[in-house]
């Protein structure tokens, strides 16, 4: 009830100059709450985690976060996500075109499937490719007898990446290509040009925002990954141990400290992709909004 | 039949390939989508299955599974109202006003997204963990937070916090505030707008998101593994159950337990397959009436009791 009465006041303090933009009520209300929540549940914990790294000296902060082992786990974390993104933007944007373009059997239970990733429980799919990847596996078992090993390796690392990055790239392409304008391609056809350059002429360039998005956020999404990783990896320190278990590694020792100082690289590198995924995702708009 | 695609074929000259090369990139796609999303989620019931329904029965009646999904559903039902409200409350402010600094809240309550779960878990240790800056003040009050119930449903709130939002805030963007302006200009107050104007438009993406969240809450294991504490039959959800009998070498367990959460991943799948369906469907009911905007100028009392 306090709420609606709170709700109203931007109505009556609105009414002449800009009628039209805030003649909704509720802002106050809304961005209030919006903020307040943020606060509690994200921006003062954050904070605590900078604080912390204060009481670190900056020589102790650069041991922490660039011993070998932290090292070599960095390099594991983001060539493995670089890998598993790539992947996925190649197969994303095949799996998008093939949905948007073709008609086939089934095509409406692959398309529900795409979204699996992001609602299977990454311990599951992490026990799960274990179990197909492993010498007795699915997969495994013929791939062992070649010399090709896949799980407790990098490699099991970077197949867990690419099925926890697999919806991105789909679901930013999709619907850039099911809005994308037939006429741009008749036209290109009837002045002669290929239907090869006409994907990179015509098509690529008007999807490219949005396949850097999905590449973005799958890159983003892998490096912060624990939960499918953990049980593929093996977890070898300077072999296949990722950057979170690395934190997690630290806080069971209770070096607090040091676990928070690992953290806070991975949360600037998170921060700064964010930026530029919201970049990506401003060009996409404008790009969306040029030729029409 | 062949005749028929060559048909189509040639009405659609010049906006699709040869049908060798359409077969080739069905093909693969199909077969990526056969090795990296049908092969693990039949896995994870193939292995559960491995010695029959009654040694699966056995591992789902085991009391720690079932204080395991109590938590696990604890949990949920804490996390996802609070981000609901959350979800709608910043969709609302986002999307239907201009104000200096949008872009960056719009990141902000994007972030949680990109933080790693366990850093997110270690931040609530460094908040209310023993040597936190509540953890005194919690010890002298006995109460627990990290290793308990309450640092659960914290971590779980923070890695499901955008997705209501997400899922909305481009929606509303979308639809505009035209509907919603007439309403007022019509005498509605603000929650008669956003009763009978608003949410009847945003349902189904509303429910896609509230299901998205749940299945997330359900789900987390590592922000939700670094505050629990593992403390067997008291702070082990359903994902952290998985990973003891997994490590104890008992996967048929493991994998029966996996397979509750698998289940519940399908029947997300299937809710939000059915919604999108549903949305589509109104939106073609609504381009179907006569008038050339349909629905521009809903009247609040018409759209059922208030």
């Amino acid at each position: 009830m306090t709420a609606a009465t709170l709700s109203a006041a931007p109505l009556a303090a609105a009414p002449v100059r800009r009628a039209s933009k805030k003649v909704l009520p509720g802002f106050g209300l809304t961005l209030g709450y919006t903020l307040f929540y943020l606060s509690i549940i994200v921006l003062i914990p954050l904070s605590a985690l900078l604080f912390k790294t204060f009481s670190l000296t900056w020589e102790q902060f650069v041991t922490a976060v660039s011993s070998p082992r932290v090292m070599a786990s960095y390099r594991l974390t983001f060539g493995a996500s670089l890998f598993a993104a790539l992947f996925n933007l190649v197969f994303g944007l095949l799996l998008a075109w093939v949905l948007v373009r073709y008609k086939f059997p089934g095509k409406k239970i692959v398309d529900a499937l795409v979204d699996l990733p992001f609602a299977l429980p990454t311990a599951v799919a992490g026990i799960s490719l274990t179990a197909i990847l492993a010498g007795n596996g699915w997969i495994g078992q013929y791939l062992e007898p070649l010399g090709i090993k896949l799980a407790f390796t990098p490699a099991g690392v970077v197949i867990a990446l690419i099925f926890i990055g697999l919806p991105f790239v789909v679901r930013t392409v999709q619907p850039v290509l099911e809005d994308a304008e037939k006429e741009l391609e008749e036209a290109a056809t009837s002045l002669g040009a290929t239907r090869l350059q006409i994907f990179t002429r015509v098509i690529l360039p008007h999807i490219t925002p949005a396949l850097l998005t999905g590449f973005a956020m799958a890159f983003a999404r892998a490096i912060g990954e624990y939960g499918s990783v953990i049980f593929i990896a093996g977890n070898m320190p300077m072999i296949s141990e990722i950057t979170p278990l690395i934190i997690i590694g630290k806080l069971e020792q209770y070096d607090y400290a040091g676990a928070t100082a690992v953290a806070v690289v991975m949360l600037v590198i998170s921060f700064v992709l964010l930026l530029v995924i919201n970049g990506l995702q401003a060009w996409q708009r404008r790009n969306a909004g040029a030729p029409a | 039949m062949s005749a028929n695609l060559q048909n189509k074929a040639k009405a659609r000259a010049g906006t699709t390939e040869s049908p060798w090369v359409r077969y080739t990139l069905i093909t693969v796609a199909l077969l990526f989508v056969l090795l990296f999303l049908v092969l693990p989620l039949a896995a994870v019931f193939t292995e559960a299955l491995r010695k029959g329904f009654g040694a699966y029965f056995a591992a789902l009646k085991e009391p720690d599974a079932w204080s395991a999904i109590e938590l696990t559903l604890i949990a949920a039902a804490i996390a996802v109202p609070l981000n609901l409200v959350f979800g709608v409350s910043a969709a609302w402010a986002i999307a239907k006003y201009e104000f200096r600094g949008k872009s960056f809240l719009t990141t902000l309550v994007d972030l949680p997204f990109s933080v790693s779960p366990v850093v997110a878990g270690l931040m609530y240790v460094l908040v209310f963990g023993a040597q936190g800056w509540f953890g005194p003040w919690l010890a002298a009050n006995d109460l627990k937070v990290i290793f308990a119930v309450p640092g659960i449903v914290l971590a779980t709130v923070f890695v499901t916090f955008p997705f209501i939002a997400r899922e909305l805030i481009p929606l509303m963007q979308a639809q505009g505030s035209d509907e919603e302006q007439a309403a007022i200009v019509l005498g509605a107050t603000g929650w008669q707008t956003f009763w009978h104007v608003t949410l009847p438009n945003i349902k189904w993406g509303l429910l896609y998101g509230v299901i998205l969240t749940n299945a997330r809450a359900m789900g987390e294991f590592g922000a939700v593994s670094v505050v629990s504490g593992h403390i067997r039959g008291q702070t082990n959800t359903l994902p952290l159950h998985v990973e003891i009998l997994y490590n104890e070498y008992q996967s048929v367990a493991a994998f029966a337990v996996a397979s509750l959460l698998a289940l519940l991943a399908l029947v997300t799948l299937l809710i939000k397959s059915v919604a999108e369906w549903r949305a589509e469907q109104e939106q073609k009911a609504a381009a179907d009436l006569p008038p050339e905007r349909p629905l521009l100028v809903p009247s609040p009392s018409g759209r059922g009791p208030g």
